[in-house]
């Protein structure tokens, strides 16, 4: 099962645990086990089929390009982080 | 293997052909002719030049417009107000480059609709036959301003009896109010943390606002053709960016909207929102013939996006051998007039330079009455470096031990769990650390004083993302053995050589053997802005992939001529050869020429959205004087480390870190907007808003530090912002060095510093 980071700010959703162990084998399916377990996360963190715009979610330490499409193995990390701009 | 490029140093591991190479810019011989067509030069048939009104006050109620003196004028052809805007719908968003962010944010600070929120916003436009008359005409416009107190910095705006600048901005944990966002990083437990240090260091810091600073003003050409499509040329770091904000702000498809980005002259994250341009459609629209909008300078200063004022809070504590054990911040930054400040990559780049076990980090996006910022290179890492670096150097000083050890012995390496979640991968910190450590300056005394003043130095350090985003390159083969190669990226600091020379080395031609075009909307895919310094790194790999595409079709061209299997047939250094048989063999010139006879053109494409993004470390030495009799400091010596991963044409790498360098030198001593208490604006010009000229500074110093990213083809990391990170914290860290205060505001200017000093107990 993936190790899914949970935002501080999100940890009331989720009785204060930080870190949860979540099957699935995409980041939207993370996210739809997720909503199962603990309701009201998948409106914290997605805006219709798409993360929210000020979200990015990063698995095995790599922002994926494709949002909630990435791909999740056995094992892998998924954190939710905040979109980033640049100059 | 260690080559020098004196005075800059280029520490690199791996060579190729053309990729680390110094070739002449491809666009070298416009720009000093002046032939290079910027914005302002674009000059077509029937032009009809704007002027916009801007709001006199930093926050009122619009009651009402009165437009008729203005539209009866002589010479004037169409008036614009909010009125003639179009209702975002719900949902809509745009990202201009720090993040995305709701469309009707966006509408409403290109031009007002029912309140203004800074000096300088714009509440209407109007198009006359020449600028005089549309000058004229703009100061005829009589608005009825229900003037309301204005809120200037974030801890003054998160104050309760703070005055409201968004009626419907709300969050579930501070309701109705000015802060638009909090969030929280958090790792291992903090007051274990300091609970195990020897030495504990605890600051309060602020910054100032300040502008970007870009030489070339705002500027755009709207035409509303009577095909009801929409040209629009302009100086924008974001083509398709603008395209795209465009089509939602009016309310029709994105393929009735081209844009043509024209010579840019500097953006560094301040040309990608939308300001004026709306306004120059639609008065097009109106008039159906082209409208023409330059900022003035004044214009610039009050009316686009600076990077954001802020307060910082810093808590760090270290064991006596040296390890850093605990590290807080807290993060209040000013949005300006609508949400979205770079608060949140100031929160995950606060720590992510160390290796800490016991991290918190709080960010608050708070809304105040100043010009919404904008990105500007690393957007919001040096204001929170200002503080965490000072306070790093701090902590080195009361353990005893030297600054770039103890940067060392905390700093993140491959493996590292970052406060924000994830774990570095490959990264070049101690590397960077290392080279700073064993470079001359920071080996050889003191920069003796010029002016009989007190000298001290000091050192930052700072880690930035950087970014990937989407790019897409196309290149066709000429009969004469060159390319073209098309791509959508503008090109602000040599970004055309660094492309093409990624695209020569796979096609084993000269990089002078490429000829790259920026190209409008229409006429290339997709590509982002060119920012977050990602393009040599995301739209180089599309040229990499577009070279490729076309090494395949000639390598299958040359099967075909030969009459083999594609399979027996190679390419390497601009040769084709047969693998099996030596007679078999021609130059990527000699089958140029022959491919309209052998199966026509070949054309080559490449679109990325590339995960593989590698982070960046830089770090700097200065030598300061102060004054101490007028508290001004000058710079003596200055030297800028950073890793690149591979610099593909060292120059102009180093280019980026000298013009960062001289930035940060600006931030951290000079420049800063004046608010009057009313929130206007006091030093709107270049003359009053001081930048720093070649006669304040030194030589800046460089060294390229090259740890491969393993993520790029030719280990690519982004090399444009990082360097702007450390010299405000290094000038300061230098400052207390030489007079033993430590400055807890920027900009450090004379009076500050002074003061400083005067007040050392």
């Amino acid at each position: 099962m993936a190790k899914v980071f949970i935002p501080s700010l999100m940890q009331e959703l989720t009785d204060g645990q930080t870190q949860l162990d979540i099957q699935g084998s995409t980041v939207r399916e993370i996210i739809k086990e997720l909503e199962q377990s603990y309701p009201g996360v998948k409106d914290r963190l997605m805006d219709g089929f798409k993360l929210k715009g000020n979200i990015n979610v990063a698995v095995d330490g790599e922002v994926s390009p494709i949002g909630v499409l990435a791909k999740v193995q056995e094992n892998s990390e998924v954190h939710f982080l905040p979109a980033l701009g640049g100059g | 293997m260690t080559t020098t490029y004196e005075p800059n140093k280029v520490l690199s591991n791996e060579e190729f052909k053309v990729v680390g190479t110094r070739p002449i810019r491809p666009d070298g011989a416009d720009k000093v002719t002046g032939r290079a067509q910027y914005g302002a030069d674009y000059n077509p048939a029937d032009l009809l030049y704007a002027k916009v009104l801007r709001s006199p006050h930093a926050h009122a109620r619009i009651k009402s417009i009165n437009v008729s003196k203005a539209e009866s004028l002589k010479g004037v052809l169409a008036v614009v107000t909010g009125a003639d805007t179009i209702a975002p719908k719900k949902g809509e968003s745009a990202d201009f480059g720090l993040g995305p962010q709701p469309m009707k944010y966006l509408r409403d600070n290109a031009i007002a609709t029912d309140k203004v929120l800074y000096q300088g916003h714009a509440v209407a436009a109007v198009a006359a036959q020449d600028v005089h008359t549309a000058e004229e005409a703009v100061n005829l416009i009589e608005v009825e301003y229900e003037v309301l107190e204005p809120v200037l910095t974030a801890p003054e705006a998160m104050a309760k009896t703070a005055p409201i600048l968004h009626p419907d901005l709300t969050t579930d944990e501070f309701g109705n109010s000015n802060v638009a966002d909090h969030f929280q990083h958090k790792m291992g437990d903090i007051d274990k943390g300091f609970a195990e240090a020897d030495v504990i260091v605890e600051r309060e810091f602020d910054t100032a606002t300040v502008h970007q600073g870009y030489i070339e003003p705002c500027n755009v050409t709207a035409l509303w053709n009577d095909d009801d499509r929409i040209h629009v040329w302009l100086s924008t770091q974001g083509p398709f960016q603008y395209r795209d904000a465009l089509a939602l702000a009016l309310d029709i498809p994105q393929s009735r909207v081209k844009v043509t980005p024209m010579e840019i002259g500097g953006g560094f994250g301040g040309k990608f929102p939308l300001y004026h341009e709306l306004a120059a459609v639609l008065l097009s629209r109106k008039t159906r013939r082209p409208v023409k909008i330059v900022m003035t300078r004044a214009e610039v200063f009050g009316g686009t996006g600076p990077t954001s004022g802020s307060n910082v809070k810093v808590k760090m504590g270290a064991t006596k051998d040296g390890r850093i054990v605990a590290a807080k911040t807290e993060l209040r930054f000013e949005a300006g007039a609508y949400p979205g400040s770079p608060v949140g990559a100031a929160g995950m780049t606060s720590f992510a330079a160390y290796d800490i076990p016991n991290v918190i980090v709080d960010g608050y996006d708070v809304v105040v009455n100043k010009p919404k910022a904008g990105a500007y290179r690393a957007p919001g890492a040096p204001n929170a470096a200002f503080g965490i670096e000072q306070v790093i150097d701090e902590l080195s000083k009361e353990i005893g031990v030297d600054p770039v050890e103890f940067r060392l012995q905390n700093c993140a390496k491959e493996g590292t769990r970052r406060a924000d979640g994830p774990i570095h991968p490959k990264v070049g910190g101690i590397e960077t650390l290392e080279a700073l450590r064993d470079h001359d300056h920071y080996q050889s005394p003191l920069t003796p004083a010029k002016n009989g003043g007190k000298v001290g130095r000091g050192v930052a350090f700072g880690f930035w993302f950087n970014a990937g985003l989407q790019s897409t390159a196309t290149i066709s083969v000429n009969g004469d053995g060159t390319v073209n190669l098309v791509e959508g990226s503008p090109d602000i600091g040599g970004s055309r050589a660094s492309i093409s020379m990624q695209a020569a080395e796979v096609l084993g031609i000269s990089a002078d053997e490429v000829k790259p075009k920026v190209a409008d909307t229409d006429s290339i895919g997709f590509s982002f802005g060119t920012g977050g310094s990602r393009t040599t790194f995301a739209t180089g790999w599309a040229a990499y992939e577009a070279a490729n595409d076309v090494k395949s079709q000639l390598i299958e061209r040359a099967a075909t001529i030969w009459g083999v299997d594609p399979n027996s047939v190679e390419m390497e250094e601009g040769v084709l050869r047969s693998k099996t048989d030596t007679e078999l063999s021609m130059t990527f010139k000699e089958l140029s020429a022959q491919l309209n006879d052998t199966g026509g053109p070949i054309i080559g494409r490449g679109s990325v959205n590339p995960a593989g993004v590698g982070g960046a470390f830089a770090a700097n030495i200065v030598d300061t004087e102060i004054d101490p009799e007028t508290g001004k400091v000058d710079i003596l010596r200055f030297t800028m480390v950073q890793d690149a991963g591979k610099a593909i044409h060292p120059s102009y790498v180093e280019g980026q870190m000298q013009g960062a360098s001289v930035q940060g030198i600006g931030w951290a001593l000079n420049e800063e907007y004046y608010y009057s208490e009313k929130g206007t604006i006091d030093n709107s010009s270049f003359l009053d808003y001081r930048m720093p000229t070649s006669l304040d500074l030194p030589m800046i110093d460089t060294v390229i530090v090259e740890v491969a990213n393993p993520g790029h083809p030719y280990g690519v990391r982004g090399v444009g912002e990082v360097s702007l990170i450390t010299p405000q914290a290094g000038i300061a860290n230098a400052i207390t060095d030489a007079v033993g205060v430590r400055l807890e505001s920027m900009p450090m200017k004379p009076s500050v510093v002074l003061d400083a000093i005067n007040n050392q107990g």
